[in-house]
């Protein structure tokens, strides 16, 4: 028992688990033809068919159970305010499931020559009265049910008043903002708290202009639309979903990160081992001192950025994304691959301060200006 | 029941029936049309659809539970309103006699999970839109507007979470605001605010930045607390209801839900 917790905490730490993700990732969710192609030699695609629907749930109802078995992963799990964070983790990858099923379903019948079921379905019209009315009846009838059952058994939190003097340790955002106070790990505020929340919400509402396929529109469907739906899950799923999960259930005092198993003691030493990409140039590869001058201590992290931002858009559009360059024309291709760029600089962050404790790529403290 | 005198019937036909019903009780194919007509909460309906779009399968009832919520929420929001003063010296204690004093009380309790639960099941509609490439033309409008009411529902619960005015309700809004504090040029720690000075007058200072403007202080405190307050019961909510309407409105204008063509 011991053991098997002592595995799932060292497997749990973000330098095994995350690399594994982003490996596995996009085999389960591939964007092309040729990962698709090899989705379906490794048997991935029955994920979403019923019994790989029931092996999940079944797998993921044990691994809950047994968690519960261990007080502390018990106590952080029921606390009031994260009993939510349940409920979401497993309507998520329920609807991610369902979602899915339709779509490979859909996919099979036009692969054959049909239309997808939502077409089918489409032919007939009925009446919202009553129709409708009653689904939405039901429905209404079951959230209430749900809100009260839920209302009765657990009691809303309410903690000692409030005192500005005595700071809890960790303080925590309400659960929902959790993804962006994670962020705070990679980056500094202006960046998580400030830059990327604007970009996540004009990005999103950009969507419908960065996405030139026509097909998939009113029904469920992966391969028509596969590298939408990768994009999109990549962001909710290991972007956003996962980092609200570390950051409520796996950060505990200082911020440290703690398995699930472990017990959140406050005077956990960690090894401040990150150094910045500038200390590596000079002191590491040229043995010098660092230069006084800030622009030419930084003259590193601003060439990597260049290319991020300067070449690599062409690189793409030249490579990876020349035909989705012919179908945006330069205005929305350089938005989207702005915008990719910009989002795909997390994970980059993460895996260089996990594996390769890197702080900043430029560092600029004296002007709060560190990325 | 004897369709021709039962009780129901009976009822109906009486001057008071008809006059707040118009259509009576529908029992064919034109009343059922009438009754979708003629009232202005069913109306937000159409009258017929393609049978896709009424299937569970389809939609997960996701948008319409949101809005219920949404009316839950302000039910209960306005009932807790009458216990409820916003000040540092009352706030916390009329919490607790909410909790202590009320029997069976538990109004606090709908309002709280109800707001975790709004988030969850806005971003599960997020996800069913995605997942079915809703936000395709003609829709990218009411997609943005959607992306409007998302982030509406998360500050409408960040601001709440502030009233109890406990540990848990400062600190987390103290994590939150500090951000507001690094926005750059406009908050003091952010980069580039040092630069917006005239001679050695810095224009953004801790007073005068934009997490001052967002709590009313400079560190949470009466001002924070009033302003959350406002915001939560009147600001946001008076928003995110046009937001709602113009949201409705165009699911209807912009072809009804979204199907296969």
């Amino acid at each position: 028992m011991e053991a098997i917790k002592d595995f799932i905490n060292l497997v749990s730490r973000p330098q095994i688990f995350f690399p594994v993700i982003l490996a596995v990732f996009f085999f389960v969710f591939p964007p092309t033809e040729r990962l698709l192609a090899i989705n379906k030699k490794l048997g991935l695609y029955k994920l979403w068919t019923k019994r790989g629907g029931i092996i999940l749930f079944s797998f993921l109802v044990i691994a809950f159970a047994f968690g519960l078995t261990d007080p502390h992963f018990t106590k952080i799990v029921t606390k009031p305010d994260n009993v939510p964070i349940i409920g979401l983790a497993f309507l998520v990858l329920f609807f991610v499931w369902y979602s899915m099923k339709q779509a490979w379903e859909n996919d099979q019948r036009i692969a054959s020559g049909l239309r997808p079921k939502e077409a089918e379905d489409a032919k007939e019209k009925i009446l919202v009265w009553p129709d409708l009315v009653y689904i939405e009846l039901i429905a209404i009838i079951g959230c209430t049910i749900l809100l009260t059952v839920w209302a009765i058994i657990l009691k809303a939190p309410l903690e000692e008043p409030a005192n500005p003097t005595v700071s809890p340790n960790p303080s925590k955002a309400p659960w929902y903002f959790l993804g962006l106070q994670e962020m705070l790990v990679y980056f500094d505020p202006w960046i998580a708290g400030v830059l990327f929340p604007t970009v996540i919400i004009i990005g999103m509402m950009a969507i419908p202009y960065l996405d030139p396929n026509k097909k998939g529109c009113g029904y469920y469907t992966f391969r028509e639309r596969k590298m939408a739906i990768a994009i999109f899950m990549f962001y909710w799923l290991v972007l956003w979903f996962s980092l609200i999960t570390v950051g409520t259930f796996l950060r505990g005092p200082n911020w440290n990160f703690f398995g699930p198993f472990e017990y959140w003691d406050v005077h956990k030493l960690e090894a401040l081992t990150n150094i910045n990409l500038s200390d590596i140039i000079y002191m590491i590869w040229l043995k010098q001192q660092l230069p006084q001058n800030i622009l030419l201590r930084e003259m590193g992290g601003f060439l990597v950025l260049l290319f991020y931002f300067g070449c690599l858009p062409l690189v793409l559009a030249k490579s990876v994304f020349k035909s989705l360059y012919e179908r945006l024309g330069v205005f929305r291709y350089s938005l989207f691959v702005i915008f990719l760029l910009m989002s795909i600089g997390l994970p980059i962050k993460m895996i260089l301060r996990w594996v390769f404790n890197i702080k900043y790529i430029v560092a600029i403290p004296e002007f709060f200006f560190n990325i | 029941m004897d369709e021709q005198n039962g009780f129901l019937r009976k009822i109906s036909q009486t001057q008071l029936a008809k006059a707040i019903f118009r259509t009576g009780i529908p029992r064919n194919r034109r009343q059922r049309m009438m009754i979708m007509l003629n009232s202005v909460f069913l109306h937000l309906h159409p009258v017929r659809l393609p049978k896709h779009a009424v299937k569970v399968k389809y939609t997960w009832c996701m948008g319409g539970l949101s809005f219920f919520i949404f009316l839950v929420l302000t039910v209960t929001g306005i009932l807790l309103m009458f216990y409820y003063r916003p000040t540092v010296e009352y706030a916390y204690g009329d919490i607790m006699d909410l909790k202590e004093q009320v029997p069976l009380g538990i109004m606090r309790e709908i309002h709280r999970w109800g707001a975790h639960l709004m988030v969850i099941t806005v971003w599960l509609h997020m996800f069913r839109v995605f997942m079915t490439g809703s936000y395709k033309p003609p829709r990218e409008f009411n997609w943005a507007v959607g992306v409007v009411l998302l982030v509406l529902t998360m500050l409408m619960s960040f601001t709440g979470y502030l009233l109890p005015w406990d540990q848990l309700a400062i600190w987390a809004i103290t994590v939150g605001s500090n951000m507001a504090g690094a926005t750059p040029f406009a908050g003091t720690a952010g980069p580039g605010s040092s630069l917006l000075a005239l001679g050695d007058v810095n224009f953004i200072t801790a007073s005068s930045d934009a997490r001052f403007a967002m709590i009313g202080g400079r560190f949470i405190g009466e001002a924070a607390l009033l302003r959350f307050y406002v915001l939560h019961c009147i600001g946001l909510p008076f928003i995110i209801m046009i937001f709602m309407i113009v949201h409705f409105w165009r699911v209807r204008k912009d072809g009804g839900i979204s199907g296969p063509i």
